[in-house]
């Protein structure tokens, strides 16, 4: 994207004024979208995002500006805006010698998704549709979104470094309705991994439709949730994003260093039931938040967060593993170049436990199993979070039995982890997710075990 | 060249049989971010993009590129022209054509902000940090900001559609800690203006330290059923969800729980609720909309009968009626969708103080989250973690926490008790005033 003596050059701009650290990040990302609704191929979309962003840090200041002209005079013109903006003191002129540092490698592209013809994407689009309205009279809509991009990065500092990756991912999402005596209802499914169209290979859309139409089939004879303080039994791939809220988002050194957080202060002591261990991979293969390098360009890595209810580390970018004088975690990510990084998670798992997951509903007397989780958010210098369930079923005397209206579960973070009281040994990854904090969207897998909850509160309108 | 000129020349591409839209913006903004006194970031950034869309024969394309680079539009528009090819024929694509309707000016561009000098910016962040530190002796502050944006745009159709103007905001926020002992509660404030003259940072500082000091020694409130007062800012939220009900596009997809009701009562009779982006005191106010259209007053629900949905040149042709003027676009990179611009429910009479002192036992909801994934606009279903106070015989108790407050959205509606009089213009797409509900479940403890 840029050659190494201009990124050399911009790198000794920016820190002409006696900035101890510069950065570029520049990314080039191609995507196309296709979507689907009301029986139609409404568009298809083509996108393209160029540029780069200069970061310099001055002491506790971070100074950042962005450009859409990767030429050297454009990159020059930002470096300076970044400089002044970090207000850097002292001066002189400083030599920068790039190595080229290598990306883990997390897959391998079979089918570049700019060289598959658009009818054949727009085909699975018409495949979902007619899946989706088969599997009952009941289907009045169904949506579909097909989405893929590949997003080049490059990154040089003057710390040296210099990384490249290229980050390809395929999506699809399908929203469908049912409408039945008690009004509509609605279902979900979706698929997304860090690879090529080859996706398509192994993901069957057709089938994600089906079950998008039976949860909404499903739910047209759904009850109203229970209202309070319930046991919650939580399918496998469906709750990881309970350990994203409950606990990752409060793991990000970030926000712990500012006290912003209810796990400051605890590396080293029992924040869960033993029988937890969190993980979080950047380098899970294929997995939707898989990245070869993080947008610092550190290599991603396999990262324990807590082991067997002990916490043992949090994530680290650049800026927080400096101050603290240790080394970054691969988890310094950004939207895109118009963006700053900051701690960010990646695939956030909890490794298998030991339970038969039959044996979890069986010893469930009353309850609410959840089968599909929507999203969720987190208050992190609480732990209060909440996250809505898209498809639930009472327990009834260790049996599940009928399907609930959709609603909140809410609980408090450090409390939740420590009643978990069942762990399965089903493991399962999740839906892709795209994760927000401070207004930036990065894209993040989750995935977990059967487990049980032995209280939370369930949000609905039932006695 | 001028972005109209740019987007001309663009429209003055099409083919025989093509409408073609051009879509153009060039935008910078600043954000300023403080903690401890001291600058933790700031960012000056730069922002040219274009979004090209084409219909022929029914069949919509779509292209962007966040550049205007001469070669780069070549690409767009030729990338957006091969994208018709896959779309599906639908007999209500089309473009907006010019409706006569004429634009309410509004004044969107404040030459105060543009002279405004980065120093002074940076010092209103650290004066909201300060005075926020001084608002109570148990609060810490996360992060202090100040944030500006200008933008640019400029749109043309060969259907005759040709606008373009300027826009720039400013806004300071702060994020708060409080702690007492191990417990630590959070808040915010912000004040947003056309300038930064209209910040009030003391109320923005006292806000942010309220809203989390009265939470500490807050507890999880038992389940049950019971009269919820929702506080300005919540009923701001609550009628971003009312809005995508009433979106014409969900209505012509099946999609709305409203969509065979328009003329029925929906809701309580003090319920009536506008959309006004001609208001210039809606922070959303707007002269057009995301099609070129002028911006206007609709009346959606007049006390509780459903009047009318909210419409694009699109979903109106489908419904066989004429566009409101809601038309919403989020900038180059995508084309226009249907949206609410500046909701407001009609205000009443009471305070707020009034209100609550004919509730004998309910919550006062401060705070709520997880509207995104607890409540569901297609079946109505409605739950939502919430903060607040408990109310009993009238007076403001203790407060809680932790707990969720559920209904659905047609019940809630009908529920709708009182309106009070303390209009607030916040920064969403609906105004903000109290809201008092009969009859929602609690579920806490």
């Amino acid at each position: 994207m840029i050659s190494q003596d201009v990124l050399q050059r911009v790198l000794a701009t920016a820190t002409r004024g006696g900035a101890e650290f510069a950065e570029v990040f520049a990314e080039d990302k191609r995507s196309t979208s296709a979507g689907l609704d009301d029986g139609r191929i409404e568009q298809v979309s083509s996108g393209r995002d160029r540029g780069a962003g200069i970061r310099v840090v001055s002491g506790d200041t971070t100074g950042f500006a962005h450009t859409a002209d990767l030429s050297e005079s454009g990159l020059i013109t930002a470096a300076e805006a970044a400089a002044s903006a970090a207000r850097g003191g002292g001066g002189g002129v400083r030599t920068v010698e790039l190595s080229r540092r290598e990306a883990t490698k997390v897959n391998t592209i079979e089918r570049d998704p700019s060289d598959v013809p658009k009818a054949d994407k727009v085909e699975l689009l018409r495949r979902v549709d007619e899946a989706a309205r088969a599997a009952g009279a009941s289907i009045v809509q169904v949506s579909a979104g097909y989405g893929d991009s590949r997003r080049r990065i490059l990154v040089a500092n003057t710390d040296g470094v210099l990384a490249e990756d290229e980050q390809v991912r395929a999506l699809m999402r399908i929203s469908v309705v049912a409408n039945g005596d008690t009004g509509m209802q609605t279902g979900f499914q979706s698929a997304g991994q860090t690879v090529g169209f080859e996706m398509f290979d192994t993901v069957d859309v057709e089938e994600l439709a089906r079950d998008a139409a039976r949860q909404a089939l499903t739910k047209l004879s759904a009850r109203p949730a229970p209202s309070g303080s319930l046991p919650v039994v939580i399918k496998r791939g469906s709750g990881g994003v309970l350990f994203h809220e409950a606990c990752g988002h409060g793991l990000e050194a970030d926000l712990v260093a500012k006290g912003a957080s209810v796990y400051r202060g605890k590396a080293g002591e029992t924040v869960a039931s033993p029988l937890v261990t969190l993980v979080d991979d950047g380098t899970m293969s294929t997995e939707w938040g898989a990245i070869g390098i993080d947008d610092e360009g550190h290599p991603s890595q396999y990262n324990v967060l807590i082991q067997d209810g002990v916490l043992t580390d949090y994530m680290w970018d650049y800026l927080r593993a400096r101050k603290e004088k240790r080394a970054q975690s691969g988890n310094g990510r950004r939207q895109s170049y118009m963006h700053l990084p900051m701690v960010r998670m990646t695939n956030t798992y909890v490794l298998n436990g030991t339970d038969e997951p039959d044996d979890i509903v069986r010893s469930t007397e009353r309850g609410v199993y959840v089968a599909h989780l929507g999203g969720g958010s987190v208050n992190t210098a609480t732990g209060d979070f909440v996250f809505g369930m898209t498809e639930a079923y009472l327990i009834e005397n260790g049996e599940i039995t009928e399907p609930l209206r959709e609603g909140n579960l809410i609980g408090n973070g450090p409390q939740v982890l420590r009643d978990i009281d069942m762990l399965g040994n089903d493991f399962a990854m999740g839906n892709p997710g795209t994760c927000g904090k401070d207004g930036q969207g990065v894209p993040v897998g989750d995935g977990q075990p059967t487990l049980r909850v032995k209280a939370l509160t369930v949000g609905g309108t039932a006695a | 060249m001028s972005l109209q000129d740019l987007a001309d020349r663009v429209v003055a591409q099409a083919r025989p049989g093509e409408q073609v839209e051009a879509y153009v913006s060039r935008g910078s903004e600043t954000d300023v971010r403080v903690y401890e006194g001291k600058i933790e970031h700031f960012v000056s950034a730069q922002s040219e993009g274009i979004g090209i869309r084409i219909i022929r024969e029914g069949r919509t394309g779509f292209a962007y590129a966040g550049t205007l680079d001469e070669s780069a539009i070549a690409e767009v528009l030729g990338e957006a022209r091969d994208n018709v090819e896959f779309g599906t024929a639908d007999e209500w694509a089309g473009l907006a054509s010019p409706d006569g309707v004429d634009v309410v000016p509004q004044e969107l561009w404040n030459e105060a902000l543009a002279d405004y000098a980065t120093d002074r910016k940076i010092e209103q962040a650290m004066e909201l940090e300060r005075l926020t530190l001084a608002a109570d002796p148990r609060i810490r502050v996360d992060d202090s900001n100040y944030a500006d944006a200008f933008v640019e745009t400029a749109v043309a159709t060969t259907t005759g559609i040709r606008r373009s103007g300027r826009e720039n905001g400013c806004y300071v926020s702060v994020s708060t800690l409080a702690d007492d002992g191990d417990e630590t509660q959070t808040g915010f404030g912000f004040s947003v203006g056309r300038s930064p003259e209209e910040f009030d940072l003391e109320k923005a500082a006292r806000e942010a330290a309220d809203r989390a000091t009265r939470l500490l020694g807050s507890t999880k409130p038992p389940s049950r059923r019971t009269t919820v007062v929702l506080d300005p800012y919540v009923t701001a939220m609550f009628l971003g969800v009312i809005s995508s009900t009433i979106n014409g596009e969900a209505v012509a997809k099946g999609r709305s729980l409203f969509k065979d009701r328009l003329g029925e009562t929906v809701a309580s009779p003090l319920f009536t609720l506008v959309d006004d982006p001609t208001n210039p005191e809606a922070y959303t106010a707007t002269d057009i909309d995301g099609e070129g259209l002028a911006a206007r007053r609709n009346v959606i629900i007049d006390q509780g009968v459903l009047q009318q949905f909210v419409h694009s040149s699109y979903s109106a042709r489908r419904a066989g009626a004429a566009s409101t003027g809601n038309a919403v676009r989020g900038g180059f990179k995508g084309t226009p969708g249907v949206g609410c611009l500046a909701l407001q429910l009609r205000p009443g009479t009471r305070s707020q103080a009034e209100l609550i002192a004919d509730v004998q036992d309910g919550v006062l909801v401060q705070m709520v989250s997880g509207l995104h994934s607890g409540v569901n606009a297609i079946s109505g279903d409605f739950s939502c973690g919430a903060s607040g106070l408990l109310i009993t015989n009238g007076e403001l108790g203790a407060p809680v926490r932790e707990f969720t407050i559920a209904s659905t959205l047609q019940r809630m509606l009908l529920d709708a008790v009182e309106v009070g009089n303390d209009v607030d213009w916040l920064p969403m797409h609906a105004a903000g005033v109290s809201l008092v509900i009969r009859d929602m479940t609690m579920s806490g403890a």
